[in-house]
């Protein structure tokens, strides 16, 4: 990598020299690493589930655990979130339950979205957690009027956004960084660079040295840190929420990283990438990192792997076993909420749809 | 008071009421925008509430939605719906869909103000009628009035409505149609016509620009060729009120449906499949069709292709005589 890259913790888990961990909350640092545990976990056990035929369809972000929830923790409760499709990471450490999470899987009736997108495509407004949706890079202009509308209110809170680096060859990411610059909203782009665009590498998307190099045109800062290491994500993360709760405005933060698994289940990454550089970045995981780092500092041990191992296992089997038994959303839920009121037309359209059932 | 000044007075009335909404888009501060329906307002209520953006439709509406989900009431402006398009994905797949995709957790309550439609002489760029594209998109309200009284009234319902609405202002007649308007408060129901004109053999449909040459063609076939139409002025294309058409097409047993924008899959389709099937077996002609041909839109021959109260007339003949 030519691009200067922050990093706190070695691939092996020691601090870099000259470098100082950013939290002496052990607490915390145990929870970033629980929190990317259970995150991984539950994607290996919902493409199980898709593999077996349950659910339709499932994207996951093996690999890229470390930004997700480095950033997310960097950040207040009443901060908002505007995800993309790959960062269920931080709607876990907000709060979304696994049984929510898995009716929204399987698109049940106790699903909040109510059985309306496919798997992946959540929201929960009282998280400040904005619903997804698969266009790229849409979230990204509405993140800025939401900090833009934030500022407005004069109000302390700030939006980080999430996308990938496919996201910033679209149109609404330069036009979201050009309005952020010009309004300074509250807002931290993070752009989790998995280096993959489904099959699309990273040199196909820019000419560019880097994408955190972008924010220099549209008059603010982007900073690029090693996405495999959460600590220094994490700080990145803080500081550039400091700075945009100062009103000193967005920062764009490009996380680099590296997607292990395929771009979704409906994905087969062999057929466009060699087994080499996927393992090069394995040995870069940011779990064993992290965990080796905790290891090191007496914070975690094999006795502790198993028992969370055990949880985090029993609590997904709960939530899915409960999940599954919950049936589909009554018909009429169709028709509701495309409007506050369901309107006449829509009122007979349902009725069309019930005579034959 | 004209149409400007109708939409002006509602704004400056809502604004003054909700201390949530905020007006954005191109020239809409300190230049009041470029037909200057948003004249003084920032002057009155600052720049954080009226704000000029960078020229970006699509950062217009994005950011919009991101105002929606701060609490604030946007009411956004494009320039001419001629360059909505930008904003088209913004509009259809996320403002659209933001109540429905989450269950009701988010929702957009955001106006998006945008003069449409020709006689301005402004070519293919600065004419058209899109609102088709957004009566097909399930989650959106489409809205067209065709005077000053409706302009306020209608957009003062609309910003106060819960849900995205295409507010379609019908330029052409933007300070030519003028009318007594109420100083105070005072909104319209959305998704009610109106009826424009009362008459008994044939019904006479169109909404926003069309419904001045629409009463002029009424007027001239009464008068020259003894025919009475009942006019129903939409004024919401989504949803559209079909009380108000079946009821007038039991009565007269004739439909002529008017619009400016090209015809396949113009919205005159869907009032005319609407109509077949609420009231065919009171049908006594053919539902006719007078609308823009489906051409882009011409500069020099504009007038040739607007419907013209001649080829109102012609349907109507047409209608009458089958």
């Amino acid at each position: 990598m030519s691009q200067a890259v922050y990093r706190i913790l070695r691939p092996e888990g020691r601090v870099e020299k000259g470098e100082k961990v950013p939290l002496d909350d052990s607490e915390k640092l145990v929870d970033m690493y629980r929190y990317m545990l259970k995150n991984r976990r539950v994607d290996e056990r919902m493409t199980k589930l898709q593999r077996q035929g349950r659910i339709g369809f499932y994207i996951g972000s093996v690999g890229e655990e470390a930004s997700i929830i480095g950033s997310v923790m960097a950040l207040q409760d009443t901060d908002w979130v505007v995800p993309c499709y790959r960062e269920f990471g931080a709607a876990l450490v907000r709060g979304f339950s696994l049984y929510e999470y898995c009716c929204q899987l399987f698109g049940n009736a106790e699903d909040p979205g109510k059985g309306r997108q496919m798997p992946n495509h959540y929201g929960s407004g009282k998280l400040r957690f904005v619903s997804i949706s698969s266009p790229v890079g849409t979230q990204i202009p509405q993140a800025v009027g939401l900090a833009m509308g934030l500022k407005i209110q004069g109000r302390k809170e700030i939006a980080i956004v999430y996308f990938g680096d496919g996201a910033t060859s679209q149109g609404d990411f330069h036009v979201a960084a050009n309005f952020a610059g010009v309004y300074k909203s509250p807002l931290i782009l993070l752009c989790r660079n998995n280096q993959w665009a489904i099959s699309v590498p990273r040199e196909r998307q820019t000419a560019s040295e880097s994408i955190a190099i972008k924010a220099q045109a549209y008059g603010f800062e982007g900073v690029g840190v090693d996405g495999n290491d959460v600590l220094a994500v994490y700080k990145t993360t803080r500081e550039a929420a400091e700075k945009a709760r100062q009103g000193k405005g967005p920062t764009l933060i490009e996380a680099l990283t590296y997607r292990q698994g395929a771009h979704s289940t409906s994905d087969d990454p062999r057929a466009y990438r060699q087994d080499q550089e996927v393992d090069s970045w394995k040995e870069r995981d940011p779990l064993r990192r992290m965990r080796a780092f905790l290891i090191n500092q007496d914070l975690w041990s094999k006795e502790k792997d198993e028992q969370y191992e055990k949880e985090v296992g029993e609590e997904i089997q709960d939530a899915l076993k409960r999940a599954e038994e919950v049936g589909p959303p009554p018909v009429e839920s169709i028709f509701e909420d495309v409007y506050d009121t369901v309107p006449q037309h829509l009122k007979e359209q349902l009725e069309e749809v019930r005579e034959v059932l | 008071m004209n149409i400007i000044q109708a939409v002006n007075d509602a704004l400056r009335i809502e604004m003054e009421r909700d201390p949530t909404m905020v007006i954005l888009g191109e020239d809409v501060g300190k230049f009041g925008g470029v037909f200057r329906a948003t004249q003084g307002l920032q002057e009155q209520f600052g720049e954080e509430r009226v704000f000029d953006t960078p020229l970006a439709e699509a950062g217009i509406i994005g950011a919009a939605i991101g105002l929606a989900l701060s609490g604030l009431r946007p009411v956004p402006e494009i320039q001419f719906a001629d360059f909505i398009y930008p904003a088209f994905d913004h509009i259809v797949n996320e403002a659209a869909k933001m109540r429905y995709r989450s269950g009701g957790e988010f929702t957009c309550p955001i106006t998006i103000r945008t003069p449409y439609g020709g006689g301005i002489r402004g070519g293919h760029y600065h004419s058209q009628s899109p609102e088709a594209y957004f009566i097909h998109t399930a989650g959106l309200k489409v809205v067209c009035p065709s005077d000053p009284y409706e302009a306020k009234g209608l957009l003062l319902a609309s910003i106060r409505d819960e849900n995205p609405v295409i507010f379609l202002e019908p330029k052409r007649v933007y300070r030519a149609s003028r009318g007594e308007v109420p100083q105070e408060d005072f909104t319209i129901e959305l998704g009610k016509a109106s009826i424009a004109r009362e008459g008994s053999d044939v019904t006479l449909i169109a909404y926003g620009s069309m419904m001045h040459t629409v009463l002029d063609a009424a007027e001239k076939a009464q008068a020259e060729d003894g025919i009475s139409c009942q006019v129903v002025n939409l004024r919401t294309l989504m949803p559209f009120d079909v009380r108000t058409i079946v009821d007038s097409v039991q009565k007269t047993g004739r439909v002529v449906i008017v619009h400016e924008a090209p015809r396949s899959c113009g919205f005159g389709a869907e009032l005319s499949a609407t109509i077949n099937e609420k009231a065919l077996l009171y049908l006594e002609a053919p539902i006719y069709r007078v609308t823009g041909p489906d051409t882009p839109f011409p500069y020099t021959l504009e007038e040739e292709y607007l419907p013209s109260p001649k080829r109102i007339r012609k349907a109507l003949r047409d209608s009458m005589s089958y």
